[in-house]
C-alpha cells in the first residue's frame, strides 16, 4: 500500500516536472527552429553581404539579399518611437502617480488600459485611414506612407506599457524620500522630478526597454502604414520596410533562397529581441536589488 | 520666496505633465470615438449572421466569429493544464533554485518574443505538419499565452497560506492530495485572470495567425473548423482592410473588437477585486 | 536535464502527431450560399481542392460557390498562396488543380504539367479619379515606372510628383505587368503592397499615385487609364487590343487522372456554362 502510493506520488511529481519544463522546451524549440532554418541562407549569401548589403531585390534576375535597410529602419523606427513616446509616457506617469486627483487618475487608468487592449491591426487601420493621408497634406509630400507614419503609430502603441510600468515604479518609491525633500522646502513638482524620478529610475528604464521590445517586434500595424518599399531610411518621409514587415510581406509568395533568406531575417530579429530581453532582465534585477 | 529659475522649472514641468496627460487622454478618446463612429453604423444583423459570398458580393463575419470562439476554446483547453501545471511545479515541487530560475527566465523570454516570430515558428512546426488550420493557430497561441497563465497562477499560489498546506500534511494527506484539495482551489482566481488576459491577447492577435491558421471565411462546426483554415475576427479585419479595401466591414470588426477589449479589461479588474476581497 | 528536455519534446511531438491524424483537407473552404446558377446535372461527392494565385480569388471563389450549389456533396477548397506555390502544390500532389495567373514556363511544362487557360485578365493601370491624365502608352508607363518621368506635368497632367505604387516581389500581377512593360527589376516603387485591394486603396487615397491591379477588382474609387488609346474592358482584353493582359491558368499534371468530382469541376469551369459566372467576376472567359 505504502509503496504503491509512493510510486503514485513520484509519477505525479514527474508529470508536474514535465509541465514545468514545457516552457524551456518551447524556448528551445523556437530557437532551434529559427537557427536551423535561418542559417542556410546566411551561409549561401555570406554573413557580411547579408547583414551589410544595402540592396534587397529578392526576385530579380540577379537576386540581392542585403538587409541593412531593414536593420537600420527597425533601429531608426524604434528610436523615433522611443523619442516621441517616452517623454509623453513618463510625464503622464509622474502626473498620474503623484499629482492627479483620484477621479482623473482612475479615468486615465481606464484610458491607458484601453490603449493597451486595442489590437495592433486597429492601430494600423486608423493609421492608414487618418494618419497617412494626414501626413501627406500636412507636410505637402507626395505620399504619407513613410517612416514617420510608422514612428508615430509605434510611439502610440508603446505608450500604455511605458505609463503602466513607470507608474508602478514611481508608486514604489518610499514615502520618506519625498517627505524629506518636501520638509526641506522643495515644491511637490521639484520633489517628484528631482527625488522620486531618480529613485524610480531602474523601473522607468525597464519600461523604456519594454517599449523598445514592443516597437522592434511590431509587424502588422507598421506594415499598414510604412509603404513597404525596401529603401534605405534616408529621410523620415521615405517609404521603408522593417525587419518584421520584410518577413511578413514576402512570406506568402516566397520560394527557394528567397524564403530561406526571410527565415534568416527572422533569426536576426530574434537575436535583437533576445538582446533587448537580456537588458530588460538586467534592469528588473537591478530594481529588485534596490 | 521662490526664485525665478525655480518658478520656470515649476511651470515647465507642470505644463509638460498636463500636456502629456492631455495627449494620452485625447489619443484614447479619439481612437475609441473614431473607430466606433466609423464602425457602429456598419454593424448589421446581416453582417453578423451570414458567411461571405463571392456570387452576391455579400460580406458576413459569422465564420470569423465562430473561428474566434473555436480558437479561444482550443487554445485555453491546452494552455490551462500546461500553465497551471508549470506553476504548481514551481511553487510546490521545485527545490532546485537554478532550475526555477531557468524556467522563469524562459517564461520571461517567451513573453518578449514578438508575434511575427511565433507565426513563423508556428508555421514551421505546426502548419507544415498538419496543414494551415485553426488547430495549428491554436497551438501557436498556446505557446504565446503559456507565460501569462503560468505567472498569474504562480502569483495566486503564493497567496495560499503555508499553514493550510502544513495542516493538510499534518492530517496525513499525500502531496498530490494536498495539491488537489488545498492548493488548486486556492489558485482559481489566478487561473481565471490568466485566462481573461489570454483571451484578450488572442482576440487581438493577427501576425501569429496569418501564416498558421490562414484566412478563409468558412462557417464550420467545431471539429471541422479546427481542421480547416480560418480567419479570426482580427485576421479578418486585416484581410478586409488591407487586402480587399472593404473598410465598412473592417471598421465594423474594429468596433466590435474595441468593445470586447474594453469588456475584458473590466472583467479582469472585477475578478481581481472580487478575489482579493474574499481572500482578505 | 537533457533527458527531461527530450521527454518534453517527445510530448510535443505526440501532440503534433495527434493533430496530424485529425486533419482532413486543410485548406480554406468556400461556403455554398447562393442557390442560383446550377451547372451540372449529375451529382458528385468528395473534395475539390485548388491552390494558387491570389488574383484569381474572385473568379475561382465564384466558380466554386456555384459548383457547390449544384452538387451538395462536394466540398470546394481554395488556398490563396500565389501562383508559384500553386504550381508546386500540383507537382507535389497536394491539391487537385493549381491556379496560376501567368502562363506556365517551359521548364514547368517539362516537369509534366499542363496549363489550361480559364480566362484572360486585363491588368488595369489605375490613377486617382482627380487625375486629369486619361491615356498613356506602354512606353510612357515604362518610363514612369523606371523613374525616367517623375512629374505628372510631363505626361499632360496637373503637376505634382508621380507616386509609384506596386506589388511585392513574387506577385503574379507584378510579374505580368513588369514583363509586358519590359521593366522587370527596374521599377522604382514608392510603395510595395501585398494585395490588389491594397493597391487600389492607396491609389484612391493619393491624388498623385499610379498603380496596377487586376481589372476584375478595379472599383470606382480609382480611374483605369486607357493604354495606347484603348480602354480596358471585356472586349478589348478579348480581342487583344488592350495590351496589358495575362492569362488565368488551371494547372494539372499530365497523365494523372483527376478524381471524379475534380474532373467534373474542371469540365464545368472550362465549359461555356461557366462563362456567365466568370464574366460576372470581371474577367474574360476564353472557352
Amino acid at each position: 500500500m505504502k509503496k504503491k502510493s509512493n510510486l503514485f506520488e513520484t509519477l505525479v511529481h514527474g508529470i508536474f516536472l514535465i509541465l514545468g519544463l514545457v516552457t524551456i522546451g518551447c524556448v528551445l524549440l523556437i530557437t532551434v527552429y529559427l537557427v536551423v532554418s535561418g542559417i542556410p541562407a546566411i551561409r549561401e549569401i555570406g554573413l557580411v553581404r547579408f547583414l551589410f548589403g544595402s540592396k534587397w531585390a529578392s526576385t530579380a534576375a540577379q537576386p540581392q539579399y542585403g538587409i541593412l535597410p531593414f536593420i537600420l529602419t527597425s533601429i531608426y523606427g524604434t528610436a523615433g518611437a522611443v523619442f516621441l513616446g517616452v517623454p509623453v509616457g513618463v510625464l503622464t506617469a509622474v502626473y498620474l502617480a503623484k499629482l492627479a486627483p483620484p477621479k482623473i487618475k482612475s479615468a486615465m487608468g481606464q484610458a491607458v488600459s484601453m490603449l493597451a487592449g486595442i489590437p495592433s491591426v486597429v492601430y494600423g487601420l486608423v493609421g492608414m485611414m487618418v494618419l497617412v493621408p494626414g501626413l501627406r497634406r500636412v507636410f505637402c509630400i507626395p505620399d504619407g506612407a513613410s517612416l514617420l507614419a510608422a514612428i508615430i503609430v509605434l510611439a502610440v502603441m508603446i505608450l500604455p506599457a511605458i505609463i503602466k510600468m513607470s507608474v508602478t515604479a514611481l508608486e514604489a518609491v518610499p514615502k520618506e524620500y519625498e517627505d524629506g525633500s518636501l520638509a526641506l522646502g522643495a515644491t511637490p513638482e521639484e520633489t517628484y522630478f528631482r527625488v522620486s524620478l531618480p529613485a524610480a529610475k531602474s523601473g522607468i528604464a525597464a519600461s523604456v526597454v519594454l517599449g523598445v521590445g514592443r516597437a522592434i517586434g511590431e509587424a502588422m500595424a507598421v506594415m499598414m502604414v510604412a509603404g513597404n518599399a525596401p529603401n534605405m531610411p534616408d529621410s523620415l518621409f521615405q517609404s521603408v520596410r522593417f525587419l518584421t514587415t520584410a518577413v511578413a510581406s514576402e512570406m506568402s509568395y516566397s520560394s527557394g533562397l528567397q524564403r530561406q533568406a526571410l527565415f534568416s531575417i527572422a533569426l536576426v530579429l530574434y537575436l535583437f529581441i533576445m538582446l533587448v530581453n537580456g537588458i530588460l532582465n538586467l534592469f528588473l534585477k537591478g530594481e529588485k536589488a534596490e | 520666496m521662490i526664485s525665478n529659475r525655480r518658478k520656470l522649472f515649476l511651470w515647465t514641468v507642470r505644463g509638460g505633465m498636463w500636456l502629456a496627460t492631455a495627449i494620452t487622454g485625447a489619443l484614447a478618446l479619439f481612437l475609441m470615438g473614431y473607430v466606433l463612429f466609423r464602425g457602429v453604423p456598419n454593424i448589421t444583423w446581416e453582417l453578423l449572421s451570414t458567411s461571405p459570398s463571392y456570387l452576391s458580393g455579400r460580406i458576413g463575419i459569422l465564420p470569423d466569429i465562430l473561428n474566434t470562439v473555436y480558437i479561444i476554446i482550443a487554445a485555453l483547453v491546452v494552455v490551462i493544464p500546461l500553465g497551471v501545471g508549470a506553476a504548481v511545479y514551481l511553487t510546490e515541487y521545485a527545490s532546485n533554485k537554478r532550475l526555477v530560475g531557468v524556467i522563469e527566465y524562459a517564461a520571461e523570454a517567451l513573453s518578449g518574443i514578438p508575434s511575427i516570430i511565433y507565426g513563423l515558428v508556428g508555421m514551421l512546426v505546426f502548419s507544415n505538419n498538419m496543414g494551415t488550420s485553426l488547430l495549428a493557430g491554436a497551438l501557436t497561441l498556446v505557446i504565446m499565452n503559456l507565460p501569462t497563465v503560468m505567472r498569474n497562477t504562480q502569483e495566486s499560489l503564493k497567496t495560499v497560506p503555508q499553514s493550510y498546506r502544513e495542516g493538510a500534511f499534518g492530517l496525513g494527506a499525500g502531496k498530490w492530495r494536498v495539491i488537489r484539495t488545498v492548493v488548486l482551489p486556492g489558485c482559481v482566481d489566478g487561473v481565471v485572470t490568466g485566462c481573461i488576459l489570454s483571451v484578450g491577447r488572442i482576440l487581438g492577435e493577427s501576425a501569429a495567425l496569418l501564416f498558421t491558421a490562414g484566412f478563409a471565411h468558412a462557417a464550420n462546426g467545431f471539429w471541422e473548423g479546427l481542421r480547416s483554415a480560418g480567419a479570426t475576427l482580427t485576421v479578418a479585419l486585416y484581410v478586409y482592410a488591407k487586402e480587399q479595401g472593404e473598410f465598412g466591414a473592417a471598421f465594423a470588426i474594429a468596433a466590435i473588437l474595441m468593445v470586447l477589449a474594453f469588456a475584458i479589461n473590466m472583467a479582469a479588474g472585477m475578478v481581481t477585486n472580487k478575489f482579493q476581497r474574499s481572500k482578505k | 536535464m537533457k533527458s527531461m528536455i527530450s521527454i518534453v519534446l517527445a510530448v510535443l511531438m505526440v501532440l503534433a502527431m495527434a493533430g496530424c491524424a485529425e486533419r482532413g483537407a486543410a485548406a480554406p473552404a468556400v461556403t455554398a450560399a447562393a442557390p442560383d446558377a446550377a451547372p451540372a446535372a449529375e451529382k458528385y461527392t468528395g473534395t475539390v481542392s485548388t491552390d494558387g494565385s491570389t488574383s484569381m480569388e474572385k473568379v475561382i471563389g465564384a466558380l466554386g460557390e456555384s459548383f457547390m450549389a449544384a452538387n451538395d456533396g462536394v466540398t470546394f477548397t481554395y488556398n490563396p498562396t500565389g501562383s508559384g506555390s500553386g504550381i508546386k502544390a500540383v507537382l507535389e500532389g497536394r491539391c487537385d488543380i493549381g491556379l496560376s495567373s501567368r502562363a506556365l514556363k517551359a521548364e514547368e511544362e517539362a516537369q509534366g504539367l499542363v496549363g489550361t487557360t480559364l480566362a484572360i485578365d486585363g491588368i488595369a493601370v489605375i490613377v486617382n479619379p482627380a487625375n486629369t491624365v486619361e491615356d498613356l502608352d506602354v512606353e510612357t508607363i515604362a518610363k514612369i515606372y523606371t523613374g525616367e518621368i517623375t512629374g505628372w506635368s510631363e505626361v499632360g497632367g496637373n503637376g505634382g510628383e508621380i507616386v509609384l505604387i506596386g506589388r511585392e516581389a513574387g506577385s503574379g500581377t507584378r510579374g505580368g505587368f513588369e514583363e509586358i512593360t519590359e521593366t522587370v527589376d527596374k521599377c522604382q516603387y514608392r510603395q510595395e503592397l501585398t494585395s490588389t485591394g491594397d493597391v487600389i486603396t492607396a491609389v484612391a487615397q493619393n491624388p498623385g499615385a499610379i498603380g496596377y491591379a487586376s481589372l476584375a477588382s478595379v472599383k470606382d474609387t480609382v480611374k483605369a487609364l486607357k493604354v495606347a488609346g484603348v480602354a480596358p474592358s471585356e472586349e478589348t482584353v478579348k480581342d487583344g487590343t488592350y495590351l496589358i493582359q495575362r492569362p488565368f491558368v488551371l494547372v494539372t499534371r499530365e497523365g494523372t487522372e483527376l478524381a471524379p468530382a475534380a474532373q467534373a469541376f474542371f469540365g464545368y469551369v472550362t465549359s461555356a456554362e461557366a462563362n456567365e459566372v466568370i464574366a460576372a467576376a470581371g474577367v474574360v472567359p476564353v472557352n
